[in-house]
């Protein structure tokens, strides 16, 4: 409760007047640190000197490296539905596998749903993408305990011209590790 | 828990100079002047009644001309033509200062006349008389006094006697809107005179805030902040400023609508799984779940009785709207026309339900006849959320877009009188229309 409490008390001083933070400011910061054992999915780096490899390329953390699937971290979905699309499936095959292969990771799972509509229907909405998406994790190895699932609805668009292309874009559930909410 | 968490009440318009004062302030003001919702009345009704606002005597001594906030209020409500009064000199105070036969030739029905002076610095008296022009008598008279601060207040107090006296209904003048504005990537929670003056921002957040509930004594607002990168329902007190968490479980919470009496929430929690309906005190006590469905099931809100709960759910494959008993059990389909019926409310009679249908892709605001099952489609906008009644059932506010913008409407609950509600260059949305004072 007191945790509770100083969280507001510096929401409100961060938003007091004056001093104007921009938006990375308000976020906990990502760290960029690798995990402590090198995970299996990281990709093999070459050996030999076929290919010169920077020193810092060694800890290039999984979640981070846009070669790796795990910089993946964002699903779609059809109006209206829930269902993981097949395209989807390898990501979350990945990012599954990662949170099994590391006990203590965390997952957040934020879903989202397009504007149309009534915004508490659209929370429910995006509640059960995110739930989905959970189940699918949990399928394929995570321990569900790792994962929380919420909702931001339609209050969070990507995207915000009011036409199918982007509308299809807000129809996600993004995929968060620890460190990262 | 009780501990001034964030949110407190001050008004827009102060806080220009506040700004100045305050190195640090915890409250969170907004950035821009222009907070102040405009109106525009974009329809008319029919059967108004014909009525003369006269200047009142001496009205100048008072910081705003007191009539001019009357003659609005009458307006706005779509019940009254206003009538010409100008042109009286001297200007009456009393019933035997009256030409009648003048008001019969000029067709009005009632005039309103009055007095103001000066007691002292700041202190002010204010009379009215509202009289008959064809029966010759005074139908109301009042005196006030009051401060420079409560001439807004006095005039709806008169406005809301004049309204009850001449349509035999209850005035809502007097009542104030809660809705967020979303401007530069802030959200701000604002309560507003039902005129959309004198607005007050109750919390401000770079976070969403939506789904503010009134609690039936008008003190209280329910409403779901994202804050916390997630929905909490919290319950926020607009006397002390005070707020508190009501329900921040695993998973999503939201949708929070206060009972009749003001002893429970219902909300939407989905900590066991799926969105579902539960029961919760106002403290965030005795959490009890009232559906079991493997579907959505949201929205709910009580009916004014409180012996029903009406929701949201897609249990039958699309969302249509359902009601149940306070406590739970089984569920009656209410909304038959459509493949998307959301967004329930229920008019203070119990007679009425308002609620968001789609219809050809567009979302319009209908209500519907609970006694027939009929369903009349009340607006022609294509992006309607969030109704709302007024307390004296006369009115609906919701939330719509124009421009690209959102803004807020009211519409009679007839669909004969349009009004609508901007904030220059912000979105306006989540609109709630609280209850009567002293209630």
């Amino acid at each position: 409760m007191r945790k509770a409490v100083f969280a507001a008390l510096g929401l409100a001083v961060l938003y007091g007047c004056g001093s104007e933070p921009t938006r990375d400011e308000t976020k906990p910061g990502v760290e960029d640190r690798a995990p402590a054992s090198v995970p299996s999915t990281r990709p093999a780096q070459p050996s030999g000197s076929a290919q010169p490899v920077r020193p810092t390329q060694i800890d290039v953390n999984p979640l981070k490296d846009p070669k790796n699937i795990l910089s993946k971290r964002s699903i779609f979905f059809e109006y209206d539905s829930d269902r993981i699309r097949d395209e989807f499936r390898p990501l979350l095959q990945a990012h599954a596998r990662y949170l099994e292969q590391h006990a203590g990771a965390k997952m957040l799972l934020q879903g989202n749903a397009d504007e149309r509509g009534s915004r508490e229907y659209n929370l429910a909405l995006g509640q059960r993408r995110a739930e989905a998406t959970k189940r699918t994790l949990a399928l394929m190895g995570a321990r569900e305990s790792q994962i929380d699932a919420v909702s931001l609805g339609e209050e969070k668009p990507r995207c915000t011209e009011h036409s199918e292309t982007c509308w299809a874009q807000n129809r996600r559930v993004d995929l968060l590790h620890s460190g990262e909410f | 828990m009780n501990r001034r968490a964030g949110g407190c009440i001050l008004p827009v318009r102060m806080k220009r100079a506040i700004q100045h004062l305050l190195a640090v302030c915890l409250c969170c003001i907004a950035g821009a002047a222009q907070g102040q919702l405009t109106i525009e009345i974009t329809g008319g009704g029919s059967n108004q009644i014909p009525v003369a606002v006269l200047q009142f005597a001496g009205e100048s001594v008072l910081p705003t001309r007191i009539t001019d906030i009357i003659e609005a209020d009458l307006l706005r409500s779509g019940r009254f033509r206003m009538q010409y009064a100008g042109g009286v000199n001297p200007l009456p105070t009393d019933p035997t200062q009256v030409n009648f036969s003048e008001w019969k030739t000029r067709n009005a029905d009632a005039i309103v006349i009055g007095g103001a002076q000066q007691l002292s610095r700041g202190r002010y008296e204010v009379r009215f008389r509202l009289l008959d022009v064809p029966k010759q008598t005074q139908i109301a008279g009042v005196a006030f006094t009051l401060s420079s601060a409560q001439v807004r207040a006095t005039a709806h107090h008169i406005a809301d006697i004049i309204y009850e006296k001449l349509t035999g209904e209850r005035g809502v003048f007097s009542t104030r809107i809660a809705y967020v504005v979303k401007q530069n990537g802030r959200f701000e929670l604002r309560i507003a005179d039902a005129d959309g003056q004198g607005a007050q921002v109750a919390l401000a957040s770079r976070e969403p805030i939506i789904s503010p509930s009134w609690s039936p004594d008008g003190t209280r607002l329910a409403y779901v902040s994202f804050e916390r990168k997630k929905p909490v329902v919290y319950v926020h007190s607009l006397t002390t400023g005070q707020r508190h968490v009501v329900a921040n479980f695993r998973g999503s919470n939201s949708g929070p609508a206060w009972s009749p009496d003001g002893k429970q929430l219902a909300a939407v929690l989905s900590k066991e799984g799926g969105s579902q309906l539960y029961l919760v005190n106002p403290d965030g006590s005795n959490v009890r779940r009232i559906t079991r469905s493997a579907t959505i099931d949201t929205e709910p809100v009580f009916s004014a009785d409180g012996r029903f709960i009406y929701f949201t759910s897609d249990r039958g494959g699309s969302p249509q709207i359902y009601r149940m008993g306070a406590d739970g059990g089984d569920a009656t389909r209410v909304t038959f026309d459509g493949e998307y019926n959301v967004s329930p409310r229920l008019s203070p009679d119990g007679k009425t339900m308002a609620f968001v249908s789609r219809r050809d892709g567009r979302f319009q605001l209908a209500v519907m006849d609970l006694g027939s099952g009929q369903v009349q489609i009340l607006t022609d906008t294509q992006r309607d959320e969030s109704p709302s009644f007024a307390p004296n059932g006369t009115m609906i506010l919701y939330a719509t877009e124009v421009g690209g913008r959102g803004v807020l409407a009211a519409v009679s609950s007839d669909g004969r009188v349009k009004q609508r509600l901007s904030v220059q260059a912000a979105d306006v949305r989540e609109p709630a229309w609280g209850p009567f004072l002293g209630n």
